[in-house]
């Protein structure tokens, strides 16, 4: 017994010292060796400082994850990654004293983000989006904090969450994925190294829209970030997550969890425009991209998922809403756009718990390539849901005949009131449409873009309007050499 | 402007242009009319560039740009339009932001400035009363669930907004109630001018009664067997195309 004790002290102690180590040297890069086990659990909670309870809750999460199995219903085939190949932990430079504005900030960092086209002080000055950069696995800078603070709205890492509003987090955390959900929710909730927290408080309506990029830095480091988003009665908040990464060698896994609970009254946007790197034409070298994200709404609660999906090698995910109140309203806006030798296996799951709950799908996917694009949702309307309703479209393009649309929608209504609408569409870019373009003038890729552009309207309607145009850019880039 | 030598050109391995000659001046409209499958409309494709329609023999000339050398938007751009017997929907791009593109594409090859949206906006909006579309119609996406007519009316808002050299009309007449024949004629009236030259392909005298061609011709069976004036367009009228030599059908 006391050997354990001293034991864990020495660990302790020894994870302090290369922790104080990291900070007083300024080295270059704190990145922990491949591998997993729970010491580097452990090594992880401390680096971050992190209350006891944190440490319990991820173990409690890594025990979950080795009694279970990567999943595999998916229509997507990939090498299963090895998890003892990536290393858990990389922290940017001088992570002890974050740069307080974007003048302290890394100029490479900046000059970065410049070449993705999200130049940080452009972003400032647009519509006052305040931004909490998430470079590698820790948050790097945050803006309009002060502005925020006014409003009484909390935006900050996870890891600043869990040291400046630990009893927030622990009320909320897990309790919309639980630890043990799936095995990717498992892994993330035993390793997630940062994310955003958002608290919005009562009656609040955040003041601007809260927005974070993401980027993977560096090789082998795989991303599990955790973001956590509350909404408190009659508030409102919109957040935008945006990503985008650097060409790559090797699969990186990304596995990221995404919880919003949302209160009675209140309402959730959640925009994303995923940008991953793809991979080679063959689909070497691409992100993987396992993502859980789910929302709970309360009594007249509203939550709208909208996403812009162009990258990564393979993507599974699937922006649910649990629609446990009365009244709640839950949407989700999908354009995935798969091209080479991409998969993407996407769509959402509408639980209908509450009466008169309602829920809408717009599913857009267009495969170009050899690419593979499946639309998998579920719309569950449970027996005392009373008078619920779900309206559901999903429409397929196709550029080329090589490539695949799938649709599977799976339908459980166990209470006869319930009103269930399903429409699905496959369409091809006509040839009729080209030469129409052609004709007026617009060379074959313009014309391309802009039919895919207007097939997407539906679903970029509903993103904030920078949002919208940068969606618009990304696709026509993503379809540069689809066609011919 | 437009000079056709022995023009020959197949689909699909069926040859359908037999060696059609036409010429056409800056200023003029000439009217084509013919038998169905005379191969009036792959007139059109061919000279626009639709893929699958195959040149095998001929040439023709836009001024001094040889047409067959060069791809289908060059084309457009250099002043070839086509308004379409069955224009097409596409479902969410909007009428304007489809044209600002088409416009601002044909500018730039030019050498020109983009337009302000300002400015396009003020144009779009002169087109679209003039040929009697609601402004609305800006705003919609590109033919989608437009009427027949609608359809044909905003062909020639487009051809008004591009300015083209030489336009060729497929049947813009067909299907149009009178009042909608008045609208589309009128817009091609008010568009005709010294360096500017139509084709107008149409099964009706009624569409010449509104629009007074300088030429008639009749293209029957992949080549023109008849060229006249106004009068040959009244005389189809009466008699059909059964006394044309080349026997096609009536
Ligand atoms: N895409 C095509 N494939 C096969 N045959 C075609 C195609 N387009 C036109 N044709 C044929 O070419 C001939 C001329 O057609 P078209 O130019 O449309 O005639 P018109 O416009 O004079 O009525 C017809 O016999 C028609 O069936
Ligand atoms: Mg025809």
């Amino acid at each position: 017994m006391t050997e354990q004790i001293n034991e864990a002290e020495q660990i302790n102690e020894a994870i302090n010292r290369e922790y104080e180590a990291g900070f007083v040297t300024n080295v270059e890069s704190e990145t922990f060796e491949p591998g997993l086990n729970e010491d580097i659990i452990r090594r992880i909670s401390a680096m971050k400082n992190e209350p006891e309870w944190m440490l319990e809750w991820r173990l409690k999460a890594y025990e979950a994850w080795l009694q279970m199995e990567e999943p595999d219903w998916a229509h997507v085939e990939y090498d299963k990654p090895d998890f003892q190949a990536i290393s858990y932990y990389s922290a940017p430079k001088s992570m002890a004293d974050r740069p307080q504005s974007l003048d302290e900030v890394d100029p490479e960092l900046l000059a970065t983000y410049e070449k993705l086209g999200i130049p940080l002080e452009e972003q400032k000055a647009l519509a006052g989006v305040a931004m909490d950069v998430v470079w590698d696995s820790v948050s790097v800078v945050t803006t309009f904090k002060e502005n925020l603070k006014e409003a009484g709205v909390i935006f900050c890492s996870i890891s600043e969450a869990l040291q400046e509003y630990p009893e927030l987090v622990k009320k909320y955390l897990g309790t919309v994925v639980p630890q043990r959900d799936n095995y990717y929710a498992a892994l993330n909730s035993a390793v997630f190294t940062d994310g955003s927290f958002v608290f919005i408080p009562k009656g609040v309506r955040c003041p601007m829209e809260l927005s974070t990029y993401f980027r993977i830095n560096e090789q082998n480091t795989g991303q599990f970030e955790r973001t956590l988003i509350v909404a408190e009665e009659g508030s409102h908040v919109s957040y935008l997550e945006g990503c985008t990464a650097p060409q790559r060698d090797e699969n990186q896994l990304h596995a990221a969890v995404v919880e919003l609970v949302c209160l009675d009254d209140a309402e959730i946007k959640y925009s994303t425009v995923q940008n991953w790197y793809p991979g080679d034409e063959n689909g070497k070298g691409g992100i993987y991209n396992f993502v859980t994200k789910r929302a709970v709404c309360h009594t007249n609660a509203k939550v709208s998922w909208t996403q812009v999906e162009t990258g990564s090698a393979v993507t599974w995910k699937y922006p649910s809403c649990i629609l446990k109140g009365d009244n709640s309203i839950g949407e989700f806006y999908s354009v995935a756009l798969t091209r080479g030798a991409q998969q993407a296996d996407t769509g959402t799951k509408m639980i209908h718990i509450g009466k008169n709950t309602k829920s809408t799908i717009i599913s857009k996917g267009i495969s170009a390539g050899r690419s593979n694009n499946s639309y998998r949702g579920l719309v569950r309307i449970n027996p005392k849901a009373k008078g619920a309703r779900n309206f559901t479209q999903c429409d397929s393009l196709l550029i080329g005949d090589q490539c695949g649309a799938h649709t599977f929608p799976y339908v459980e209504a166990l209470n006869p009131s319930a009103v269930v609408e399903h429409e699905a569409t496959t369409s091809k870019v006509s040839d009729d449409q080209m030469f129409l373009c052609q004709q007026r003038g617009l060379d074959a890729e313009k014309a391309v873009s802009m039919i895919v552009n207007g097939f997407c309207k539906e679903v970029f309607k509903e993103l904030p309007m920078e949002f919208a145009v940068e969606a618009g850019k990304l696709l026509e880039i993503s379809l540069e050499g689809s066609v011919g | 402007m437009l000079s056709i030598k022995n023009l020959q050109a197949s689909v699909e391995d069926k040859q359908i242009l037999k060696g059609l000659n036409l010429e056409v001046k800056a200023g003029e409209v000439h009217a084509i009319m013919g038998p169905n499958g005379a191969g009036k409309s792959t007139l059109g494709y061919v000279l626009s560039g639709r893929e699958g329609y195959e040149v095998n023999g001929g040439e023709a000339l836009l001024g001094e740009t040889d047409l067959l050398d060069i791809e289908v938007e060059e084309r457009a751009r250099e002043g070839l339009f086509l308004a379409f017997q069955y224009p097409v929907e596409i479902p969410g791009v909007s009428n304007m932001e489809f044209m600002k593109a088409a416009v601002d594409a044909k500018r730039e090859a030019a050498g020109e400035d983009a337009l302000s949206s300002k400015e396009f906006l003020q144009r779009a909006k002169a087109a679209c009363k003039q040929v009697n579309l609601p402004l609305e119609f800006l705003k919609r996406g590109v033919n989608e669930g437009f009427s027949g007519g609608e359809k044909k009316r905003n062909e020639i808002m487009q051809m008004m907004l591009l300015e083209p050299k030489l336009c060729i009309l497929d049947e813009t007449d067909s299907g149009l109630d009178i009042d909608a024949l008045q609208v589309v004629a009128e817009g091609v009236n008010s568009q005709r001018s010294d360096d500017r030259a139509f084709i107008v392909v149409t099964h009706y005298q009624r569409l010449l009664d509104y629009i007074k061609p300088d030429f008639v011709h009749v293209l029957a069976d992949g080549k023109i067997v008849k060229s006249g004036g106004p009068e040959l367009a009244l005389e189809l009228e009466a008699q059909g195309y059964a006394w044309l030599d080349n026997g096609a059908e009536a």
